[in-house]
């Protein structure tokens, strides 16, 4: 056998370690900034850029893109060298992989700060970035599988196949998800609409969960808990069993961020079975990763490495075992739009993807600048103080959240709701305080962290090109070179199925389209399109991300009846390009909202919240009363919706200005009446347009089935 | 609600994609055996002792 001799790069995974530790600052200090803005909201210094709504968007994708991201990228790339005694396909690649996402992480938190969002939580960035996202993604793959083409051992190692799902599943959920039509450069609508766009959001929103923090991350753990504790993996063959049940199981569980919503029930029993059925592949890679330690748990006690690793791996166990209990519709019944689910969502971000980030980092770092750690004493302060972090985090989340859903869901022995809105968000404050401590604790010890491998990096010695050797791979047997298709075209059924595959592709890209407008025809007969106004309102409520902290979708529930009004029904957002439906009530539903107040309540509130409901804590929106309505992009705005199947009459769009100035003009002569003078083009009159109209086409006509 | 249909579709052709690789792997007897890969990953820094000091590169 022929030993050939090549060189492992570590420069590229330097590189991503480096881009992991400055986007984990970054993305944490923005969450610390956003969780402190819940009970002081004046730290925003009422700039727009620095509101509650566009932060928070801001932190989510920095922490799963950007760092969880970089994260991925160092490991895959210094793991799957090794695993497949290779050198990178192509050095180029992966420095456009690695530039290419820098930029687009620099691109999608200006453009977040900027207020360009598609209001798609964790899929919030506009066009132009999907477009540059699928692109460096392709660029990954091919750098990935020239990697796996040009391999020196023929076993995929069990880590690549946990790289392999995460790199097709993300892609196609990616595209699937962010299909939208432009408007303009920095703006464009959901394909989908209302429920349509709710269950495919979800399908991605749970399946990013899935595909981006977990997948890889158990790949990671795959590779990096064995070499860290120098011993084999408990079982392999479980480990194998672990991905091929997870993979075909957990594509199939998103609605169940969907229960007692708008979304028929079949498909939501369906998302909760699938999400019951999780336990087991989960846990089974839980204890997998725990017991690889068995026996070597004195190794725990010293080495800091593994400490992280264990906590990362707890955490992933717990997480997934929550993850379907909160799956169950009666726990669902109780947890929705609580920060229950914001403590669950931390532990796995900050115990297992941060905890297993920082393992990975303090276990590569020294090896790749061949010296010791630093500082073992301050890894260990991280340890402790990051941990500490997390309990002072979740803790108080869980409390709130449920003491919180109970709070809303209270009667009276008469009947009546016990408490009002504004008592259920006044008794969070001391647990969004402590929470803040949690995360600031947690932030620390990232920082402890960063300026302990920055005294690593310059005390050691950085091997760039590092040398291996291996056998090179036997040929399979096979008649002289082969042409790949040959290998289908020899078995009948291999065709089929490959033909099969790309019919239906094909298909799928022929047949949407109509498919789609058509059920978009309205079941309820008085749901009619957005006016202009009420559009370009729509788009600021988007812009300023009010779905972040407000829900659009009242479930069928007595509290929720009795709080907000008549329960939400599907054929209402047939027109909501994307749909607002939210995830969280910091502040109260708002799917009933219009008509509730008159224009001037809106108008003061939105000027100072607490001016009209004493107590609250939304941050003052005054740019609005200074900016104007961009007419520029109405007939735009109407051309797109209209091909998107909204039924607005022929040659609206050339109306439609016409028709925003007399509504503008109806709603400031209103505000005239309470005493306030304000010009018709002011961005808030828009914002009144649409807040007045939520909810309200049902309870104007008598309902009237046109087309089941 | 048609839009199930394309999730259905895509998560079809992702699971039968993966059905197809997974059918390759066993047949190309990528899990003939259950054991050594795991023990293998722990040994590749053999070379590092004999042969570092050739390519030394101090790069930042």
């Amino acid at each position: 056998m022929e030993l050939q001799k090549f060189q492992y790069d570590n420069k590229i995974v330097k590189w991503f370690a480096y881009a992991t530790m400055f986007w984990g600052l970054v993305g944490m200090l923005v969450g610390v900034i956003a969780a402190i803005q819940l009970f002081i909201p004046a730290l925003n210094m009422n700039l727009p850029y620095t509101t509650f709504g566009r932060l928070r968007p801001v932190h989510t994708n920095a922490v799963i893109f950007a760092f969880v991201g970089n994260g991925i990228f160092m490991g895959v790339y210094y793991s799957i060298q090794r695993l497949l005694k290779a050198r990178m396909f192509s050095d180029f690649l992966s420095k456009i992989h690695f530039y290419g996402w820098q930029l687009i992480i620099v691109l999608a938190a200006v453009s977040l700060l900027m207020g360009k969002t598609t209001g798609k939580e964790y899929a919030e960035l506009e066009w132009p970035i999907d477009i540059l996202i699928t692109l460096v993604w392709v660029v990954f793959g091919w750098n990935m599988f020239g990697t796996i083409i040009r391999r020196r051992e023929r076993h995929l190692y069990v880590a690549i196949w946990f790289y392999i799902g995460t790199l097709v599943t993300v892609a196609m959920l990616h595209i699937v998800n962010s299909i939208e039509i432009p408007v303009s450069f920095w703006k464009s609508y959901s394909w989908y609409a209302g429920v349509q766009d709710a269950l495919v959001q979800w399908w991605y929103g749970h399946n990013a969960v899935a595909f981006f923090l977990t997948t890889p991350y158990l790949g990671l753990m795959y590779y990096f808990l064995p070499k860290a504790a120098n011993r084999p993996v408990y079982s392999y063959r479980l480990s194998i069993i672990h991905f091929w049940s997870l993979i075909f199981i957990y594509i199939w569980a998103g609605p169940h961020h969907l229960l007692y919503t708008s979304v028929p029930d079949w498909a939501q029993s369906l998302g909760v079975v699938f999400s019951i059925m999780l336990i087991a592949p989960s846990w089974g890679g839980m204890i997998n990763g725990l017991l690889t330690l068995r026996g070597a748990w004195d190794k725990v006690r010293e080495d800091v490495v593994l400490k992280f690793m264990v906590v990362a791996v707890t955490a992933y166990g717990m997480a997934t075992f929550e993850g379907p209990m909160l799956s169950l519709k009666s726990v669902s019944a109780i947890s929705h739009y609580t920060d229950w689910i914001v403590a669950h969502v931390h532990v796995g971000a900050l115990g297992w993807n941060g905890f297993l980030t920082f393992g990975i980092l303090y276990w590569i770092v020294p090896r790749m600048f061949r010296t010791e750690l630093y500082s073992k004493k301050l890894a260990n302060m991280h340890f402790w103080i990051g941990t500490l972090g997390i309990v002072l985090y979740a803790v108080p989340m869980y409390w709130s959240g449920i003491m919180q859903s109970l709070m809303w869901k209270e009667f009276t022995p008469e009947g009546q709701l016990r408490w009002q809105f504004m008592d259920t968000v006044t008794k969070m404050i001391p647990f969004y305080a402590t929470r803040a401590i949690g995360g600031t604790l947690y932030l620390t010890g990232a920082i402890i962290m960063v300026y302990n491998l920055i005294k690593t990096v310059k005390a050691g010695n950085f091997l760039a090109n590092e040398d291996a050797e291996a056998a090179a791979l036997e040929k399979h047997a096979s008649h002289g070179k082969e042409h790949w298709h040959r290998w289908i075209e020899r078995k009948p059924v291999q065709l089929m199925i490959v033909s099969l595959v790309v019919v239906t592709i094909g298909g799928v890209i022929e047949f949407v389209p109509t498919f789609l407008v058509k059920s978009n025809i309205p079941t309820i007969a008085s749901v009619k399109p957005y006016t202009p106004l009420e559009l370009h309102g729509r788009d600021i409520y988007v812009r300023e991300g009010c779905y972040t902290c407000h829900s659009q979708m009242i479930r069928p529930f007595r509290s929720e009846t009795a709080r907000y009004g008549e329960y939400s029904k599907a054929g209402e957002f047939v027109y909501d390009h994307p749909f607002q439906w939210g995830s969280k009530r910091t502040g109260p539903d708002l799917a009933r909202l219009g008509n509730k107040y008159p224009d001037s309540w809106h108008y003061n509130h939105m000027l100072d919240p607490t001016s009209m409901s004493p107590g609250s804590i939304m941050p003052p929106y005054p740019w609005l009363f200074d900016d104007k309505v961009d007419v520029s992009l109405t007939v735009a705005k109407i051309k797109a919706m209209q091909r998107l199947g909204v039924p607005y009459p022929k040659g609206f769009e050339n109306e439609a200005a016409k028709d925003m100035e007399k509504q503008a003009k109806v709603i400031s002569e209103n505000l005239k009446k309470d005493g306030i003078e304000t010009m018709p083009d002011k961005e808030i009159v828009a914002l009144i347009a649409y807040l007045q109209r939520l909810g309200t086409d049902i309870k104007n006509e008598p309902k009237e089935i046109e087309k089941k | 609600m048609s839009v199930i249909f394309i999730l259905i579709i895509a998560s079809l052709t992702i699971a039968i994609g993966f059905l197809i690789a997974f059918i390759w792997s066993v047949k190309t007897n990528q899990y003939d055996d259950d054991y050594t890969p795991s023990v293998r990953i722990l040994f590749d820094n053999e070379l590092r002792s004999k042969q570092q000091s050739n390519s030394k590169e101090k790069n930042k």
